[in-house]
């Protein structure tokens, strides 16, 4: 080991913002400004319909277009949103994972039209597909396709990208769903362990290739405030890594089983009430991946500020752009070897996590590895029940947050009383422009050329070629996003993966709670039957976190739950309603599209003649939308300020005996 | 709350509009437990039993213990059976939590139907804890069901002593195994668990020997005192295969019961089970006894004409005189 503190200066991490939102041409105007501003890498958000392989057009994409991301529906899309880009020179990570193959076949077509030597680009893909089951819902086929499209796309890079990394396994999104740092680390290595015997199994790559695609695997990591934990965490992550590398795959060059990774900080961690508090958060979440030189983060993007609130602004961004440079730039972070290293505390709980970490990877291993374990819902499980332990701990006040559950006395704050709000709105004219530019996109299109090209990727598909080929020459005849999902569609069929709230939990026990089950069972007495709530999440959003954990406390406070999961029409939500016979509705929208959804929802219940049943509304909605919502006959709305969970079902029940000619219990939990 | 002014149950097609929102009031009567709602209630049975011919609509359960693929069976035959043309109501009875009484429902099933299509009814219950595996709204839902579907499904999870009730309610059962399901076939042997009609041995594209696990089910299998016996059926919902043989038993057993008068000799059977449950829910043990118990309960009520509410009003009258 060397001890050496004179050791050569590191290089910075790759900085970038997570950013796209309205339409190619506007994305492309931020991205150009953070550039000017010293970010050194793009990270581009899609918006839902994007990711979920729909175009602007199909009625699942109401509302959604350019909410949480860019829209691309085709080349030309492309091609504006890196216009004056240099590609070949730019290092750009997207978060694309079910037409993860799409989008880079768009961005390779787009830079061949430049002519440029496709294989000198630099950047990632998410293309991490078993997350998604979990968390983040943007899955549209099956495990077994899926999987076989991910490695169509690894096998693709490594020959024709070598720089490119095809994949970037992601535990940030555990983490967002609960995850505890062993969980994180096993469950992403596993997805790992999975991609890789799977190429091998099925020969996508062949042995000699494998140290190579070792080599290329990379990670996606969030950080948490808990940053010497997180610090371990990521020591242990490595440590696991390198010698999965070498014990199980037989690769031992230390450059290519390096443990790679990139961090966004914990975005859902961040709070609504006392928003300029999330500013040191973030650095603390920062540092927790860049202090330990043997396991710093190679790429770091920073939520900013006001994310709870809405859509941050050009100068929000830019402030998490200046936290990154101040820390690489203006402190001595960079000039020393491990500083860690040698360290007893930190050995001690780095050896913790990776004990645990095998015990739980053995687990999975026992159930046929990751894909057994997320079809069977053991994964999920074991992660919305360690989410309701975290909610329970901070509602007990054993985890501390400071303005939530502490500290609440608060003056308030002039970040948020300018004329926005604190926050940018995405111009609701956004949508329909992009539908008419598709329109215009696909009357210019050769009608042959593109059914020609899809009938190909349909021949692929089914006959279990790559389908990166054919995904390239559709990007090139002008094939939309939604087509090509759609003829994916038809021949590996859609998915709908467990919810993971079956099992039996119970919610920390409190006078609130027990109260609360006498008022909601004597209310059931008095309406003539138990009462039943149905939670929806409607619309393209796949964050179905909050809405899992209404639905467990809901359960626990004695009410009967009908909760379906992600990516319901708004038809499918007031049916549901009318069969199951509930009482009260509630929607859970994150992805901003509230005011489209909701609205949506109650034409669909007043057209089966369910006008009068109640509806609450939950996710991150700001004040002004709250108020028009609830103009709109919705009788509560409740957004990350109400963390307290009892109180919302005391809120619900109210709603519930007034809608039903009862007096309301007035509950405070 | 009577559902006054609406359509004629007895009629209805359950797959209109119209339909479906007379089903989901007329469910929604019936599970509501205040005095006049009961006696509303009542006279919905009533007039269900009245219009409604004894033998309509084919009442399938689908039992089996949590990971044997049932759901993504049940989701199958749902596919198979609604491009036949055939509408479908469905009961999916899942636990009630021991503490508070609260349940999470409605996972299981919509993960694979189809969540627009008007030919498909399905209404999620909490088992309320009671013994036997299904609440005491399952039959007079199922009444509902009957007169509106083509088919009523009644999923429920687990084997063995919870799933008494659904065997009795259901015209055909059917069991949900998979491929060296040892235990299973322990339990049919031993007895416990009373003989289903029909068995499917699920997951055959896992790769194991179910061809062996279908031959060692059907070696139990004797035929029951009907003279039915129960018919083995491998299956895959994976690979979509064996569904449509599956189908074809569940038919065949439907047939059977048709041909000799069986189907509404069962289904009178489980009116008489229903009025002895209630019975027993509100008077107890102690007030079946007080009766005569309840073999000569079942003669008695056999021979004594009129409605489930009529019957159920007598001997609770009589009960309530007798206590006094």
């Amino acid at each position: 080991m060397t001890t050496s503190t004179a050791t050569e200066r590191d290089r910075p991490w790759i900085m970038r913002t997570y950013s796209g939102h309205s339409s190619a041409a506007a994305s492309n105007a931020l991205y150009r400004a953070n550039l000017a501003k010293g970010q050194t890498g793009l990270s581009v958000a899609f918006d839902l319909p994007t990711q979920t392989g729909y175009d602007a057009d199909h009625p699942l994409a109401r509302g959604e277009v350019g909410k949480v991301g860019v829209p691309i529906s085709s080349i030309a899309d492309m091609e504006t949103l890196f216009d004056g880009i240099p590609l070949e020179r730019m290092n750009t990570s997207m978060t694309i994972n079910a037409t993860a193959p799409w989008l880079l076949a768009l961005y390779v077509a787009a830079a061949e039209r430049r002519g440029i030597d496709v294989s000198a680009l630099q950047g990632t893909v998410q293309n991490d597909i078993v997350k998604e089951y979990l968390s983040r819902g943007t899955y549209i086929f099956p495990p077994e396709p899926s999987l076989r499209l991910t490695n169509d796309l690894i096998a693709y890079t490594i020959r024709a990208i070598p720089k490119w990394n095809p994949i970037n396994i992601c535990s940030y999104h555990l983490q967002e769903a609960g995850a505890t740092p062993v969980q994180e680390i096993a469950f992403a290595l596993a997805t790992a362990v999975a991609v890789l015997d799977r190429a091998l199994a099925e020969g996508t790559v062949s042995r000699s290739e494998l140290p190579t695609m070792v080599g290329r695997m990379s990670f996606f990591v969030n950080a948490g405030i808990r940053f010497i934990e997180e610090c371990c965490k990521m020591r242990a992550f490595a440590r696991i890594w390198e010698d999965l590398c070498r014990e199980r795959y037989g690769v031992t060059d230390p450059r290519l089983i390096r443990f790679r990774y990139g961090v966004q900080v914990n975005s859902l961690g961040l709070t609504e009430t006392q928003a300029e508090n999330n500013v040191q958060r973030i650095v603390l979440e920062m540092l927790g991946v860049v202090l330990s030189r043997s396991a710093r983060a190679r790429a770091v993007q920073l939520p900013a500020w006001n994310e709870a609130l809405g859509l941050p602004r050009p100068w929000d961004q830019q402030w998490s752009l200046r936290i990154q440079q101040v820390m690489a730039h203006e402190t001595d972070l960079l000039e020393y070897g491990d500083i860690l290293d040698g360290s007893p505390v930190i050995e001690a709980k780095v050896q913790a996590l990776v004990d645990g970490t095998e015990a739980e990877m053995a687990r999975i291993a026992d159930q046929g590895g990751i894909v057994g374990a997320v079809e069977s819902g053991y994964v999920k499980r074991a992660l919305v029940k360690s989410h309701a332990e975290r909610m329970a701990a901070i509602e007990s006040g054993d985890i501390r947050i400071v303005g939530i559950n502490c500290f609440t006395e608060a003056t308030p704050s002039p970040l948020t009383e300018g004329v926005d709000g604190g926050f940018m709105k995405v111009d609701p004219r956004a949508e329909a422009e992009q539908i008419a530019r598709l329109n215009a996109f696909r009357a210019s299109r050769n009608p042959s050329e593109v059914a020609g090209a899809r009938a190909a990727l349909r021949d692929a598909a089914k006959d279990g070629r790559s389908v990166m080929q054919a995904s390239l020459a559709c990007a090139h005849a002008g094939v939309t996003t939604g087509e090509w999902a759609e003829t994916l569609r038809s021949v590996f069929g859609e998915y709908r993966a467990p919810t993971g709230v079956d099992q039996i939990l119970v919610s920390p026990r409190s006078d609130a709670l027990v109260r609360l089950r006498e008022q909601i069972r004597a209310t059931g007495d008095a309406i003539g039957r138990p009462l039943r709530v149905l939670i929806g999440k409607p619309g393209l959003d796949g964050h179905s976190n909050g809405a899992e954990q209404i639905a467990v406390r809901a359960r626990d406070v004695g009410y009967e739950v009908i909760y379906e999961g992600i990516r319901l029409t708004p038809r499918a939500i007031a049916q549901t309603a009318l069969e199951e016979g509930v009482h009260l509705i509630g929607l859970s929208v994150l992805s901003g599209s509230h005011l489209e959804l909701v609205k949506e929802v109650k034409l669909e219940l007043d057209a089966l003649g369910l006008e009068r049943l109640p509806i609450v509304v939950g996710g991150i909605i700001p004040d002004d939308d709250a108020t028009v919502i609830q103009s709109q006959g919705i009788a509560a709305v409740y957004t990350p300020k109400d963390a307290d969970l009892n109180r919302i079902m005391a809120g619900m029940l109210d709603v519930v005996r007034t809608a039903n000619g009862l007096a309301p219990c007035a509950a405070a939990a | 709350m009577t559902p006054r002014g609406t359509p004629d149950l007895t009629t209805l097609d359950g797959a209109t509009a119209a339909g479906r929102a007379a089903v989901a009031s007329a469910l929604n009567l019936l599970d509501d437990r205040r005095a006049d709602a009961r006696a509303a209630a009542g006279a919905l049975l009533d007039e269900l039993a009245a219009g409604v011919p004894a033998d309509k609509a084919h009442i399938i359960g689908i039992t089996g213990p949590p990971g044997v693929g049932k759901s993504s069976l049940t989701g199958a035959l749902i596919r198979h059976w609604r491009e036949q043309g055939r509408t479908l109501g469905i009961l999916a009875v899942d636990p009630s939590s021991p503490i508070g009484g609260g349940a999470l429902l409605g996972d299981r099933l919509r993960m694979i139907a189809a969540a627009e299509d008007d030919g498909v009814f399905i209404r999620s219950l909490a088992d309320r804890r009671a013994a036997g595996g299904l609440s005491d709204e399952v039959w007079p839902m199922c009444q509902v069901l009957i007169a509106a579907f083509d088919l009523v499904l009644v999923e429920t999870v687990g084997v063995g002593q919870r799933d008494v009730d659904v065997a009795h309610l259901a015209d055909t059962t059917c069991l949900v195994a998979q491929p060296f399901a040892g235990d299973m076939v322990q339990v049919l042997k031993a007895g416990i668990l009373e003989v289903p009609q029909v068995i499917a041995v699920n997951k055959t594209d896992l790769g194991q020997d179910w061809q062996g696990t279908v031959a060692e089910i059907a070696s139990v299998c004797a035929a029951d005192d009907e003279g039915w016996t129960a018919r083995v059926v491998p299956t895959s919902a994976r690979n979509v295969s064996g569904i449509a043989d599956l189908a074809a038993a569940f038919d065949a057993h439907h047939a059977w019961l048709v041909r000799d008068g069986r189907l509404a000799a069962r289904r009178l059977q489980a009116s008489t089970d229903w009025v002895l449950r209630t019975l027993r829910r509100d008077f107890g043990e102690r007030g079946i006894e007080t009766l005569g118990g309840e073999a000569a309960l079942r003669a008695r009520l056999a021979t004594t004409p009129g409605s489930v509410s009529a019957q159920s009003a007598a001997l609770s009258a009589e009960l309530a005189s007798t206590t006094r």
